[in-house]
């Protein structure tokens, strides 16, 4: 009985919230220190990609060393 | 005849798309255009008989408040007596010419990009075309990214004639296709924390060898006690690759950076490596970097160093990076803030200089040019070869 009512609370609780938006949880004034140059994936794309590219050229593995193209989504 | 070394023939590969990576992928977050800015870099590796110098220029405009372009002119200036040109031949240079084209297009909380590179040089001429979409989503702390490479390669051989000139051999064309697809994502998890994943397939399919390198094989009737045959690959090859990625604020203005990949692909090479960076900012004006790197790999299922025989399997390689080995890079960088007086249209700039110290111990690959059957150093029971190599960049950026 006291399982089916975690479970009644859950079902709930998560058909509550179903339809409503994700809200980000790290709000926009809160990413001061994502901001900060030192913290870009790529600070300086030109030398980062010489640097892949001897990598890649001296092993054997190749890809998905990029960042993703995204940063912090906080400017 | 010249040799090329499989790092010069590596590098015309992995050029085009290692740099590329420069004019799209890494520069901003979608839904932001990335900043202005004009790069003019000084790079050098040298190491294992290999010098390679050359500049690059990466200049970098908004137009309106939607377009950004963007435009890398990058050269390699190759002088080569590597272990490959020393076991079968001599030393030579080489130029290779790239230059590259950005488009990034803004649109909402979407990032449309499309790039084109052109790499030439004597026998290798490369033409590669990127497309790239990225989209913000869920209050912008998440960055979803697809991407799609395309290359168009054309391979030639060199031959040298009598008066020492260098031509194209006639007898010898043929092409080499890639087409490359790969997916990120980017992830803020905390105040101070942030997440990358990337997940790349990448499949070429041509003549993906050299057209110069040789394998060696037992030969009890040779001086050496072997002889050598040209190098035969599959002409196909598809590699799948998987990183992730996480970078942490740290409570007194500092960063570190820890980075995972894992890799394999259908020639049976299976590596991983990890990567950590260190920036601290000090004295205002001051940015230090410490970074090291650890990459181990195990080798391509028809590699050998000494194949029993002459034509002993269909594929031959003996390409020391297709080989087992494993590899460590530590470097430092030191970046220096500045402005320029009385001329206002730079904003800032910042002088930079990087060095990395990279370590590679085979555990298959001999020094083949050790080779002394009069002192008891026979094929096969040379000493297992070690490169050291140092790689050095010097950089101006300005920001405007």
């Amino acid at each position: 009985m006291r399982v089916i009512r975690i479970l009644l609370a859950l079902t709930t609780l998560v058909g509550a919230t179903a339809c409503s938006p994700i809200q980000p949880w790290v709000k926009p004034f809160e990413r001061e220190h994502l901001a900060d140059p030192i913290m870009a994936f790529d600070r300086n794309p030109v030398s980062s990609a010489y640097l892949d590219h001897v990598f890649e050229a001296r092993e054997g593995a190749r890809g998905a060393s990029g960042s993703a193209g995204g940063g912090c989504g906080c400017n | 005849m010249r040799l090329n070394s499989s790092f010069a023939k590596l590098l015309r590969r992995t050029g085009a798309l290692a740099l590329v990576l420069a004019l799209l992928n890494s520069a901003a977050p979608a839904g932001v255009l990335p900043e202005d800015r004009a790069d003019i870099l000084y790079h050098r590796y040298q190491g294992g008989g290999i010098t390679i110098d050359g500049p690059s220029v990466l200049i970098r405009k908004k137009i309106g408040d939607s377009l950004s372009v963007s435009a890398n002119y990058y050269v390699d200036m190759v002088s080569s007596a590597s272990i490959d040109v020393k076991l079968s031949a001599s030393k030579y240079q080489e130029e290779r010419k790239q230059k590259s084209v950005s488009v990034d297009y803004l649109h909402g909380k979407s990032t449309y990009s499309v790039a084109v590179i052109d790499s030439k040089e004597s026998d290798y001429v490369a033409d590669t075309a990127v497309f790239s979409l990225s989209q913000d989503m869920f209050g912008d702390l998440t960055t979803v990214s697809l991407t799609y490479k395309r290359g168009w390669n054309d391979v030639f051989r060199n031959v040298k004639l009598a008066d020492g000139s260098k031509v194209r051999d006639p007898t010898f064309t043929d092409i080499a296709d890639s087409r490359g697809y790969s997916l990120g994502l980017s992830q803020i998890l905390t105040r101070n924390l942030i997440l990358g994943l990337n997940y790349e397939v990448i499949t070429d399919e041509g003549y993906l060898n050299s057209p110069y390198r040789s394998v060696r094989y037992f030969d009890p009737g040779s001086p050496r006690g072997f002889s050598l045959e040209k190098e035969f690959y599959p002409r196909t090859h598809t590699s799948n690759a998987a990183s992730v990625r996480l970078k942490y604020y740290l409570p007194y203005r500092a960063a570190i950076d820890g980075q995972g990949r894992f890799y394999t692909d259908t020639w049976g090479v299976n590596a991983w490596n990890v990567d950590f960076t260190y920036t601290q900012p000090v004295w205002k004006r001051w940015i230090f970097d410490g970074h090291v790197r650890y990459y181990k790999q195990t080798a391509a299922d028809f590699y050998s160093d000494l194949f029993p025989r002459a034509q002993s399997q269909n594929f031959l390689a003996r390409d020391k990076e297709l080989a087992t080995y494993d590899a460590i890079t530590v470097g430092v960088q030191a970046s220096y803030d500045f402005q320029i007086p009385r001329v206002r249209w730079i904003q800032k700039s910042a002088l930079t200089a990087r060095i990395e110290h990279m370590t590679i111990n085979y555990d298959d690959f001999r020094d083949a040019t050790a080779t002394d059957p009069a002192n008891g150093i026979l094929a096969g029971a040379e000493p297992l070869y070690k490169l050291n190599a140092n790689i050095f960049q010097l950089f101006l950026s300005i920001y405007f």
